[in-house]
């Protein structure tokens, strides 16, 4: 009620925003942290410089940084034309099936074309899964949101079966996993003791084209059209269809990518913990970043620090798992609390109560 | 309901409603600077002006809706203060708005129920509706929803929502544009029945023989002051206009076209069923524009009109052979197909439709003149759309902060000349164009319409759809009706009269036509 709206958007507020809402998860995240009893000066050195004080440390941020990157650049698409693919985490998954599937269907490659040959078919999987909500909504509009959120079960279930059945590894003491994979079919090390591998510049590569892409092309121009003013994009005759086909299907695209750069990565084969959910926090490394390929890199970089503190948090002051989430989640809702104050601003409550105050006494007068 | 509005206290003589030396300034205009105004009880009051007067900005002072900066508001003889629109009501203020303030989601009788506040029950509400809008001639269905209502008939919701209201005070702002000659009469009747029973009016329109017959003072503003005030019964059209707009109103010039003259756009027995329960149906609509003329298609918003306009610009396709374009059969073609044909098209609806409004104008000019150069192996060229942009500006003198403006910033008209412009600029075989100067002040209308007569002279075959009869007569060579969905035969210019049209308007229209004898 005491929200009215801008006559222009404030550009101010748009940048602020995203610092507001850091500012005030670290608010409510030190209450918390009080609440249990642990001092939130040390908490907060636990969960956000110590991470990061040696290189390991690092390398770990940006192996971490790197998926939710990749995602959240294919989700940003798709956003900007308000195509809400929440579903990532399926599509990840299933670009580590179809790539995955390379490696297990090849176990003694030692060729130079198997990792290629996986980073292909693990787009392909995960364009696939982006595809069928694609079908579903320009066939029978079927809402994006529920589709690729149950195709993420869906997906989850079939890694399921795989790693339990036909793909078990024999030697793996009936552990729901696949065998270990050789190292043709892994991305290769960057630095000796370090888990950073070489899929980071496949990351580094794709914000690059992103930013191409978003910033100068046509096509990323009407997809932004057909969000912000559907009839307007009607109108001009941008096809609808289009959009959703190519938001979907990319998003699932850079997402199988991301599945791919896990399973041939620091998971080394088929299990059933190769996410801790990269495909739902890259939402909001999308959010956060404002939709922008380079906005993108930052918060997917702050996202991987909330993972890695949450792990150090865990082991250093015994805090429960979900504290990950918890920042993740107080982050993505503030954020979208704040980014209120972009198109409106607060009405001086002051001034507001007079005004009624006056004319209720007009009105009994 | 709310408590009933004071009773008119005020001692005999005593005006309704005094403005005193209201300024308003805002960061970039000085919107109202010194304004002065009196209104009696009982009393029509026009205030004129073009776009960007000050007309506005001083409405919404009295509703409440904006604080002046200076000055005082005198009601019924005492000083008041008047906040926000809430206590405007309260005093037995009522406004019907230019830009409409409804919730599309919600019926009409649901939006009515919202404005009133406090209790309501809706089944009687609605009978009240549906009472009040046959009264006075506005026809209203309480239980539809806002979305599927035509602007026109969106019109009637806010002139029914402040009539129900029993208000002192009703202000009009250009209350006629979507009217038939026969309704604005009943809508005269009522307002002077209103008047008699002394609910004092103010007035705001473009429309000079309209005000000199129902008005009985005039204030005339310019560039935000007051600049004379006159009684329009003495004045003349010509007379009134310079009082307005500092100079002659200019004439649109309609030379003869002596190119060859070929059917460019030809719809052949086009019927549709309506994609929306509560749209219009249309039937066998047959009809041909040629080169270098001005066709137009008369009728009230909600006879079809949106359904015909969509069909014809290709954003809900048709059957194959109902749309042809220069001789080629698109009517199964999506709007940027028949953009690549040489159609272009002007909606009815230019935010949201016709422009994307968090869009700057470069960006907007993007959307539809992509195929002038601004786009190149995909990839967009920035500095060539800021140029489109700058050079639709300087022709068409578009009022705006530059190319980088966003759409929403601009005023209704302004934005009607940049789209316009834009459209034209595309250099189109065919121009379709809904609505042509809804909104728009009377200079920049005869701009328009003789933008659009001179596109026409050029070869062009121009179709304008308009609920604005004057206009139509000015610039069309040809005239038709649309009402219930079915197309009377175009006749030309010279052949018919506001009377018979207006008739044709209610469906009245000999049937079955020869031209579509012959087809069937």
């Amino acid at each position: 009620m005491l929200l009215e709206p801008r006559a222009t958007p404030s550009r101010w507020m748009s940048y602020a925003a995203p610092v507001l809402a850091i500012l005030l998860t670290l608010s409510v995240g030190a209450l918390l942290f009080l609440a249990l009893g642990i001092d939130p000066h040390e908490a907060f050195h636990v969960f956000f410089i110590k991470p990061l004080a040696d290189a390991n440390g690092w390398s770990e941020l940006l192996l971490k940084a790197a998926p939710l990157i990749l995602i959240a650049q294919g989700l940003a698409i798709g956003f900007r034309a308000r195509i809400f693919n929440i579903g990532a985490e399926g599509q990840l998954i299933m670009g580590a099936i179809f790539g995955g599937g390379v490696a297990i269907a090849f176990p003694e490659s030692q060729s130079a074309w198997l990792l290629p040959a996986m980073v292909l078919a693990g787009a392909l999987g995960g364009a696939l899964w982006g595809a069928i909500p694609a079908l579903l909504k320009t066939r029978f509009n079927a809402e994006e949101t529920l589709t690729t959120l149950m195709l993420a079960y869906v997906a989850n279930f079939i890694l399921s079966w795989l790693v339990s059945d036909p793909w078990r590894d024999p030697a793996g003491m009936n552990f729901p996993q696949s065998v270990m994979f050789g190292d043709a079919a892994l991305f290769s090390m960057l630095f000796d003791g370090l888990r950073l591998n070489t899929s980071v510049f496949i990351t580094a590569a794709a914000v690059l084209l992103f930013w191409l892409f978003v910033s100068k092309s046509f096509l990323s121009y009407q997809v932004t059209v057909g969000g912000l003013a559907p009839q307007a994009a009607r109108y001009a005759g941008f096809p609808a269809s289009r959009t959703v086909w190519l938001s979907l299907v990319l998003s699932g695209l850079t997402a199988g990518l991301a599945g791919i750069g896990e399973v041939a990565g620091p998971v080394g084969q088929l299990n059933l913990n190769i996410s801790p959910g990269y495909g739902y926090a890259a939402i909001i490394v999308a959010w956060i970043g404002r939709l922008h390929p380079v906005g993108i890199v930052f918060s997917g970089l702050l996202m991987a620090l909330i993972y890695l503190g949450g792990e150090a948090a865990q082991m250093a002051l015994q805090t429960p798992a979900a504290i990950t989430g918890i920042f993740q989640g107080m982050l993505l809702f503030f954020l979208l609390a704040c980014d209120v104050f972009i198109d409106f601003r607060l009405r001086k409550p002051l001034e507001k109560r007079r005004a009624a105050a006056l004319a209720k006494k007009r009105a009994t007068a | 309901m709310t408590p009933e509005p004071t009773p008119p206290v005020s001692l005999r003589g005593e005006p309704r409603l005094q403005l005193l030396h209201i300024s308003k300034r805002y960061p970039a205009v000085l919107a109202n600077e010194d304004v002065s105004l009196v209104v009696q009880p009982g009393e029509i009051h026009a205030v004129l002006g073009e776009n960007g007067a000050g007309k506005s900005t001083l409405m919404k002072v009295i509703y409440g809706a904006v604080k002046a900066d200076m000055g005082e508001i005198m009601w019924n003889g005492r000083q008041v203060d008047i906040p926000d629109p809430a206590a405007a009501r309260a005093l037995g203020i009522g406004m019907v708005f230019q830009h409409f303030s409804l919730f599309e989601t919600l019926t009409v009788v649901e939006n009515i129920a919202l404005s009133l506040g406090g209790e309501f029950d809706l089944a009687t509400l609605a009978v009240k509706v549906k009472e009040v809008s046959q009264r006075y001639g506005l026809p209203l269905d309480p239980l539809r929803h806002v979305h599927s209502l035509s602007v026109g008939e969106r019109q009637r919701v806010e002139i029914v929502r402040c009539l129900l209201q029993n208000p002192q005070l009703l202000i009009l702002d250009e209350p006629t544009s979507v009217l038939t000659p026969q309704a604005v009469r009943k809508l005269f009747e009522t307002l002077r029945q209103l008047a008699s029973e002394g609910v004092s009016i103010l007035y705001i329109s473009h429309k000079l023989d309209e005000i000199r017959e129902l008005c009985e003072r005039a204030t005339v503003m310019r560039g935000g002051r007051v600049t004379g005030e006159a009684d329009p019964r003495q004045e003349s059209s010509a007379s009134l206009a310079r009082m307005m707009i500092g100079r002659e109103l200019p004439h649109c010039e309609a030379p003869l076209f002596d190119g060859e003259r070929k059917p460019l756009l030809e719809i052949r027995s086009l019927s549709r069923e309506p994609e929306d329960a509560f749209g219009t149906r249309l039937t066998d609509i047959a009809l041909t524009v040629h080169s270098g003329e001005v066709v137009g298609i008369a009728g009230i918003s909600g006879n079809g009109q949106a359904e015909l306009l969509a069909a014809l610009s290709g954003e809900t396709p048709v059957a194959r052979e109902m749309v042809h374009l220069c001789g080629e059969a698109v009517g199964h073609r999506d709007a940027g197909a028949r953009r690549d044909r040489g159609l272009s098209f002007v909606p009815e609806e230019r935010l949201g439709r016709g422009a994307v409004p968090a869009m700057s104008l470069a960006d907007n000019a993007l959307l539809t003149a992509h195929r002038e150069g601004l786009v190149r192996h995909g990839m967009r060229r920035f500095a060539a759309a800021r140029e489109f942009a700058q050079r639709c500006i300087e022709r068409f003198d578009v009022r705006c902060g530059g190319s980088s403006a966003l759409a929403r910033s601009l005023s209704g008209g302004n934005l009607q000349k940049f789209i316009v412009g834009r459209e034209i600029m595309q250099t189109p075989k065919v121009m379709i164009v809904a609505q042509p100067t809804w909104g728009v002040d009377v200079g920049a209308s005869a701009f328009l319409r003789q933008t659009l007569l001179d596109l026409s002279r050029s070869g062009v075959g121009v179709l304008v759809i308009s609920e604005e009869l004057e206009e139509l007569f000015e610039i069309c060579d040809r005239i038709a009706v649309l009402a219930g969905g079915r197309l009377s035969p175009a006749v030309p210019r010279g052949q018919t009269n506001a009377e018979a049209i207006g008739l044709a308007m209610s469906g009245l229209f000999a049937q079955p036509t020869p031209e579509r004898a012959h087809a069937a």
